[in-house]
């Protein structure tokens, strides 16, 4: 990781609340794997005073994307930020997603979720062009309405399927990712051993497709998010509860440990 | 050439900027020479692993942070096992901060961290449950004679200079401060974090997991401050002040008005870089004020 002073190249509002934005850095687009994230200084006031973590949404040849939603003070300084500004960004942190070549994937995003998972698709359909057995990969994409749904046409050039929903119907399919995910299981077919499902969203969202995917047994990789204050597993202040051994449980750090964690480790 | 060298007690510090207990670890060499500390303060230990308090634990508040880890730390043997290679390596001054239920669980962990052979002072953290003098829900270090009994025991068991971390969240300071200097602390540090809390109005819930926590940044700098000043003179034994420093401005301040050292803490998680740049900030000014001598800082305030 380093502290990198990079230069905003595009800062952009995408839908209501989300932003893009674009910077130059050869050292984070060289370092970043998909599934890891940053810690922004938003501002050099003392008020917002902590670093905002943000998923890499994009990795570029010589910068990095992020994607973000204004929730507060920080991302709202964020979003008004121009074009050959600088902003410090401490990166890469934590730990990406982990591929797996051999299996299909389903990649779920729910809301802002869909920030470390455009990468993600980026990555597997990148080196899936090199393997002559391409897998297959299906995006699942849902959102409260037609204006959160974000990112649909970046996952289709990436040669995906992308299928969209909404709680209130006004586009794609009416209902929540898990009614799309249901669809998606055949009855017969050993998912277990030949899928993978990668998510990011609300802890409710993650944890129903949890249950769903271990019916099936399906491994599923999610990516947390927490409030935090160092980013790199100092403070201590980002904790997530994992199983230890059969009834007892401890505290992982999501910057450290995660943002990444095998569902099954979690004590849900 | 100015001199950035400080005592405390016997132990020697290159400079007077050292980072705060639990807001710097091994994992920030990444990104500055850890060697240039005037001191490294390791996160505090307990005999037994803690597992910490539930989520959330961290919730900004308008220029500061509250926090509420719950001594989250995986115990003496395990810290003196796995933290060696990293803290033997060090080429600056070692503390270690140690907590605990009562005066004898202080003075084992005291005796077992002084005998490790490379520490050079240890923190002693009051702000745990006054558990043995009955008041379950008061700290060590709102009580006197809780105060006095751990330091007291602490000092009969280790070989190497005790800080004394005191908390804010009592009428008056001074009192603690003395109880401490008489019990034979060699230095006191000022301070832990304030009470603090904080509500989602959307949810209606508390912003941490625990309910309430410890406000710490530049919110609090100066209410520390003054307690830094009372106390600096009422006592002998050296000031250490914790609270809020952003930069050598800060830290400067703190200095004029008694302290010999500080702790930078949450300016760490902002820009990890925060310490190094106080002390090249302290030096710049000393050239600028034509001090040769950072001792002379100290209760330097102009009355």
């Amino acid at each position: 990781m380093k502290n990198e002073k990079a230069k905003i190249i595009s800062n952009k509002q995408i839908a209501p609340d989300f932003f893009k934005m674009t910077v130059a850095s050869a050292y984070l687009a060289k370092t970043s794997k998909p599934g890891q994230f940053l810690e922004v200084r938003c501002s050099r006031e003392l008020d917002p005073l902590l670093r905002r973590p943000l998923g890499i949404h994009r990795i570029l040849k010589n910068g990095i994307e992020m994607l973000y939603e204004v929730v507060g003070k920080g991302t709202k300084i964020l979003s008004q930020k121009r074009p050959d500004e600088t902003v410090e960004i401490l990166g890469p942190l934590g730990n990406g997603f982990i591929l797996n070549p051999n299996r299909d994937a389903i990649l779920i995003a729910g809301g802002i979720g869909v920030a470390p998972l455009l990468a993600l698709a980026e990555k597997i359909t990148d080196s899936a062009e090199r393997t002559a057995d391409r897998k297959k990969l299906t995006v699942i994409i849902g959102a409260r309405s037609k204006s959160h749904i974000n990112c649909e046409s970046d996952f289709n050039k990436t040669g995906c399927k992308t299928i969209v929903c909404t709680d209130d119907g006004s586009k794609g399919k009416k209902g929540l990712v898990t009614d799309v995910l249901k669809g998606l299981f055949p009855r017969t077919q050993d998912l277990g051993s030949s899928t993978l499902i990668y998510a990011c969203g609300p802890n409710p969202m993650l944890k129903a497709i949890w249950a769903m995917a271990l019916e099936k047994e399906i491994p599923c990789q999610f990516s947390f998010e927490s409030h935090m204050a160092c980013g790199v597993g100092v403070c201590l202040g980002c904790p997530v509860k994992v199983r230890k051994g059969l009834i007892d449980f401890e505290y992982k750090m999501v910057c450290k440990d995660g943002p990444i964690f095998n569902a099954g480790e979690i004590l849900w | 050439m100015v001199n950035l060298k400080v005592k405390i007690g016997k132990m020697e510090l290159k400079n007077p900027v050292m980072v705060a207990s639990g807001t710097f670890g091994e994992e920030y060499g990444e990104l500055i020479d850890i060697n240039s500390l005037g001191a490294y303060v390791a996160k505090t230990i307990t005999l037994e692993p803690r597992v910490g308090n539930p989520a959330p634990r961290i919730a900004e508040t308008a220029s500061g942070m509250l926090n509420s880890i719950g001594l989250e730390n995986k115990g003496f043997e395990y810290f003196a096992k796995e933290k060696a290679p990293f803290l033997k390596k060090i080429r600056t001054a070692v503390v270690v901060s140690i907590a605990g239920d009562n005066a004898s669980e202080f003075k084992e962990l005291a005796s077992r961290v002084s005998r490790l052979g490379y520490v050079d002072a240890i923190e002693v953290n009051l702000s745990c449950p006054n558990v043995k003098h009955g008041t379950r829900h008061g700290l060590i270090a709102q009580d006197e004679i809780a105060t006095k009994d751990v330091i007291k025991a602490v000092k009969k068991a280790s070989s190497v200079p005790v800080i004394a971390k005191l908390t804010p969240n009592v009428t008056d300071i001074t009192k603690i401060a003395l109880a401490a200097e008489d019990a034979g602390s060699d230095a006191l540090l000022l301070v832990n974090t304030f009470f603090g809390m904080a509500v989602d109005i959307d949810t209606g819930k508390p912003r941490l997991g625990n309910i309430t926590g410890g406000l710490s940044g530049p919110a609090i700098k100066p209410m520390v401050i003054k307690m830094v000043w009372e106390t600096y003179k009422k006592v002998r034994i050296p000031v250490i002040g914790c609270g809020g420093i952003m930069d050598h401005k800060d830290a400067i301040e703190f200095m004029l008005c008694g302290a010999r050292a500080i702790q930078v803490g949450t300016a760490n998680f902002i820009y990890p870089e925060a310490a190094l740049d106080i002390i090249d900030g302290i030096k710049r000014y000393m050239s600028e004020k034509k001090i040769s001598d950072v001792r002379k800082l100290t209760g330097a305030i102009k009355l």
